[in-house]
């Protein structure tokens, strides 16, 4: 079995992320930039599937620029088998990369899909929903449990009424959630060892695609702060200002 | 602009969730929207009714007795072609991120997340919403039609009651749903507490709760004894003190109640992403350093084991 995984170039989760001085996009200069970690965590279940035997072949693909290539070389170092970047500098919006994806899924052909479920720089939470509506198949969103067996999935999934399980047949897309699992540690020589591992570089016109952004981010700036109030100093002291001053209880 | 509103259901039941949407709707196109409820044996329709929509349509089939995105995409895509809606929305929640993607993936149609703001200039939607774990807010420009959205609920609050009923409609599913994935079970609940999303007051507490019965004694007895919600860390869901549906943040569940009490919470971006917009913020935590101070209206350096019982005592008495 194969399974296809795609890869985002984030901010690292915890860099100071601040707007830059045009307004129009945020402050680039000495940002470290990581794998989405929620993509992570679907490489990482992938690896497993296959080091468990259920998979033969993990396949990482990520779109953006050249520098894309460091986060799937992260990727091959963690384990995948071989790396697709589909090079493009054109800002795309969450359909257009869903519509990259469903091209080299067609090329690729895998009996499963793992992605994160979010990229926690636009937060959009819609392209594996959006790619399975392209390639009409099954989807689960938000796992925090995998289980293959006979041509299916099971899935728990986590919801807001708390943790759904249903049953897929595959192939289908699979989007990660946080607790599907930890991903391993990768050291800077196993990224230097991956580097014999085939990266491919296709283009959007390689795949037939052609992509229109029909939505544009205009403007970033920092949300009205929240001033620190005051310091109390018993309970005692809290619960009349919340009563007399915050009148909240 | 024409809008279909999506009713957040769990196949059985009508979801106060839906109601920031409507809200939505009665600020952008008061006279022009209609409301989607999908499942089987529906219940709780009334609670969509009595704020202005042209009609509430219902779908009722067995093969939507449960809500996959699979199977209420298509019957959504398809009414929104019907309708010609200009605009299909719901109320930002893991219901409508799983469906209403799908929907906007059938419709090759863009989509805005968790929107805040939304306004119109020329023939172009421009709409805010938090981005970078909510660090930032982005403006976004979209064009063309239909567009999907969904709506952050603490931005949009409650619609207006209009007194007058919108007449319930029972309309068709399209004559193929797909029936690939099955639905298995759910287990989890807020156990007879206010739904975290909608209370007035939220109790949170961070990964010193040590143990679920620690976690359910201090921090559940606080939240009952004030009537509201517990909330929880990812550090704390993820050593398996509280049920990950409790989570708060980028990743969890967004509140701005008007109270959030933050126990033995660091205040990473991450938690604050998801209640940093609550009326009043309490921190009580041992660290004077500790971010979430920085975001507290009132700040308790204290230890949360030798301060909160008489917290809550205190608080039952104010209350009594
Ligand atoms: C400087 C800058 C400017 C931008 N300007 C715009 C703009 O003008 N308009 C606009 O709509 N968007 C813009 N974007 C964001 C855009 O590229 C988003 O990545 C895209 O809209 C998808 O949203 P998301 O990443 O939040 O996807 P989500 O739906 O949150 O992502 C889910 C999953 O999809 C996969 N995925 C997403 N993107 C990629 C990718 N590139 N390669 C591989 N897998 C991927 C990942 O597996 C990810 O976990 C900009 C981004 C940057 C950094
Ligand atoms: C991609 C990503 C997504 C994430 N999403 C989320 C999310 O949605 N929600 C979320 O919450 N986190 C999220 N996180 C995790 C986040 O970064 C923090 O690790 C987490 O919020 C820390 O939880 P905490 O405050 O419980 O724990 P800690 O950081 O360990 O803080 C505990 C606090 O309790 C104080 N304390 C200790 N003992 C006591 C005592 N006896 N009495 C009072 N105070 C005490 C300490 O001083 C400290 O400030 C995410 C992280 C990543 C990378």
């Amino acid at each position: 079995m194969k399974i296809l995984v795609s890869v985002k170039r984030v901010p690292d989760p915890y860099a100071k992320i601040t707007p830059n001085a045009t307004g129009a996009d945020i402050n680039r200069d000495g940002l470290q930039m990581a794998v989405n970690p929620f993509d992570e965590i679907a490489l990482e279940e992938a690896i497993r599937l296959k080091e468990a035997g259920k998979a033969s072949e993990v396949v990482a693909v990520s779109i953006g620029g050249a520098e894309s290539q460091e986060q799937l070389r992260t990727a091959l170092a963690m384990g995948a088998d071989r790396a697709i970047l589909v090079q493009t500098d054109a800002l795309l919006d969450a359909p257009s990369v869903a519509k990259i994806l469903a091209a080299v899924y067609q090329r690729e052909q895998p009996q499963l899909m793992l992605m994160g479920k979010q990229a926690i720089d636009m937060d959009e939470n819609q392209v594996g929903q959006m790619l399975a509506a392209l390639l009409d198949l099954p989807q689960a969103t938000f796992a925090s449990k995998i289980t293959l067996e006979n041509g299916s999935a099971i899935v728990e999934r986590e919801t807001d009424n708390g943790i759904e399980t249903l049953k897929t047949p595959l192939p289908a897309i699979i989007t990660a959630d946080l607790r599907l699992n930890e991903p391993r540690y990768v050291a800077l020589t196993g990224i230097v060892r991956a580097r014999s591992k085939p990266l491919e570089t296709l283009t959007p016109a390689d795949l037939g695609v052609q992509v229109q952004t029909r939505m544009r981010l205009v403007k970033v700036e920092a949300p009205p702060a929240r001033k620190a109030g005051k310091r109390v100093s018993d309970v005692h002291e809290l619960v009349r200002l919340l009563r007399e001053e915050a009148r909240v209880i | 602009m024409k809008i279909l509103i999506v009713a957040e259901t769990d196949g059985g039941r009508v979801s106060e969730k839906t109601l920031p949407a409507i809200a939505f709707a009665q600020q952008q196109s008061p006279d022009n929207f209609t409301i989607l409820a999908i499942g089987e044996n529906l219940q709780c329709i009334e609670t969509l009714t009595g704020y202005g929509a042209q009609a509430v349509l219902t779908v009722n089939h067995p093969a939507l007795a449960k809500p996959l995105a699979e199977r209420y995409a298509p019957v959504i895509a398809h009414h929104a072609r019907q309708l010609g809606a200009d605009a299909i929305v719901a109320t930002t929640t893991t219901f409508s991120r799983d469906v209403l993607a799908r929907v906007a993936g059938l419709l090759d149609a863009p989509m805005l997340s968790d929107i805040i703001a939304l306004e119109t200039a020329n023939g172009k939607l421009v709409a805010k919403r938090p981005i970078y774990s909510a660090n930032l807010i982005g403006t976004f420009e979209v064009e063309g039609s239909p567009v999907v959205i969904t709506v952050r609920g603490p931005a949009w609050g409650k619609p207006n009651p209009t007194g007058a009923q919108s007449p319930v409609q029972s309309a068709e599913a399209p004559a193929a749903i797909p029936q690939r994935a099955e639905w298995l079970g759910l287990q989890g609940g807020s156990g007879g507490r206010p739904d975290l999303t909608q209370a007035r007051v939220v109790v949170s507490g961070g990964r010193p709760l040590k143990d679920p019965e620690t976690f359910e004694k201090y921090i559940g007895g606080l939240a009952d004894a004030l009537g509201g919600a517990v909330g929880a860390t990812r550090a704390a869901v993820d050593s398996g003190i509280a049920p990950n549906e409790l989570q708060v943040g980028q990743t969890g569940k967004t509140v701005a109640p008007e109270l959030y009490i933050a126990v033995a919470v660091s205040g990473s971006v991450q938690h604050l992403a998801g209640m940093k917009d609550s009326k009043v913020i309490v921190a009580i935590n041992t660290d004077p350093e500790a971010p979430i101070f920085q975001v507290a209206d009132y700040g308790l350096v204290a230890d949360l084991y030798q301060v909160l019982p008489e917290l809550t005592e205190l608080v039952k008495n104010s209350r009594a």
